[in-house]
């Protein structure tokens, strides 16, 4: 009996990230911007998408939304599906985070030809879905005032992998104890120079940046 | 975190090169995990050890090299070890900084047995 070694060097989510770029190359294929919509339970994801999908609809515009929950549940799906817009639940089956093969066969049951946008709406959780790749072109995080300005300190690495920020609920501004301040320095660090929208979807204050930012991204726009 | 999902990622990893090698066992396995990477040792070997169980890993000892989280300040140049809370550049305070290492995640190498 001989022992041996043997080198191998290969990232331990290589499979997930493998999978990741088919589903971008799917994407780019049918002319699809995606994005990997990421918050804490509460932040008001599917209130952002929904706010998203009414801002573009005299626009003609389709967006095709992945629900994920860890639970079977249908409550966001039903949402989207009222707004006009298709709609996938995946029930992740307990798992913390969406992964490529989530995305993937989603994907199958989404009407790509007709769609200019995909919305994957991320498992509410700030740790686990940041190491996650999905293969959507970006990530954007919503952070909302109420869950406290240390958040970029408390969890770095979802702050780090960003595209595009969006600070909701800054209509509670003046009921709550928000140092902005602090909270920018602590994604300055993380994330030098990202770009950050402050909105309220309660009152649409801010969505129209967001808007003109998100149809400047659409391949067909 | 999502230990599980790591965990079966390993053994993926592992048991693939495993057969490619003709091993008959895999005897250790060595995991390189920067700081930033919130992986929790015991969590992994939990898992791991129920995983593992009836492929050519059962038994395998997973062994954790751990790479610190070294900043480096991009006004001053000052490196610096990160430990705890995310903090400005302790030499200029400036708020600049990128990440030099801390990101490792990766399988670096098995031992086998033919």
């Amino acid at each position: 009996m001989t022992e041996n070694r043997i080198k191998i060097v290969e990232k331990i989510l290589d499979a997930n990230d493998r999978l990741a770029n088919e589903n971008r190359r799917r994407l780019d294929a049918a002319a699809i911007y995606s994005i990997n919509l990421m918050a804490s339970p509460g932040a008001g994801k599917t209130s952002f998408i929904l706010s998203t999908i009414n801002a573009l609809l005299s626009e003609d515009i389709q967006i095709g939304v992945i629900e994920g929950d860890t639970a079977p549940v249908t409550i966001d799906s039903d949402k989207i599906n009222a707004a006009g817009m298709p709609a996938v639940q995946v029930n992740t089956g307990g798992e913390c985070h969406m992964d490529a093969v989530m995305v993937e066969n989603a994907l199958d049951q989404l009407p790509l030809t007709n769609l200019d946008l995909v919305v994957v709406e991320n498992v509410g959780n700030l740790i686990c879905p940041a190491a996650f790749n999905l293969g959507t072109h970006s990530n954007v995080l919503i952070a909302s005032v109420p869950e406290g300005d240390d958040k970029p300190y408390k969890y770095p690495n979802i702050y780090r992998g960003l595209d595009v920020l969006i600070i909701n609920k800054i209509d509670l501004l003046p009921y709550i104890d928000f140092d902005m301040e602090y909270f920018q320095k602590g994604v300055e660090m993380l994330n030098p120079g990202l770009k950050t929208f402050a909105v309220s979807c309660k009152t649409d204050e801010g969505l129209d940046d967001w808007i003109d930012w998100l149809r400047s991204r659409l391949p067909n726009r | 975190m999502h230990e599980l999902s790591v965990t079966e990622s390993v053994l993926e990893i592992a048991c693939r090169h495993a057969e490619n090698a003709q091993a008959s066992q895999v005897t250790d396995i060595h995991l390189v995990i920067g700081h930033l990477s919130s992986i929790i040792d015991e969590s992994v070997i939990f898992y791991w050890n129920i995983i593992s169980k009836d492929t050519l890993c059962e038994g395998a000892e997973l062994h954790f090299i751990r790479v610190p989280a070294i900043l480096v300040c991009l006004n001053c140049n000052n490196e610096y070890k990160l430990e705890g809370e995310l903090t400005p550049c302790p030499n200029c305070n400036s708020a600049k900084i990128r990440v030099v290492s801390g990101d490792e995640f990766h399988l670096d190498s098995i031992e086998i047995q033919r």
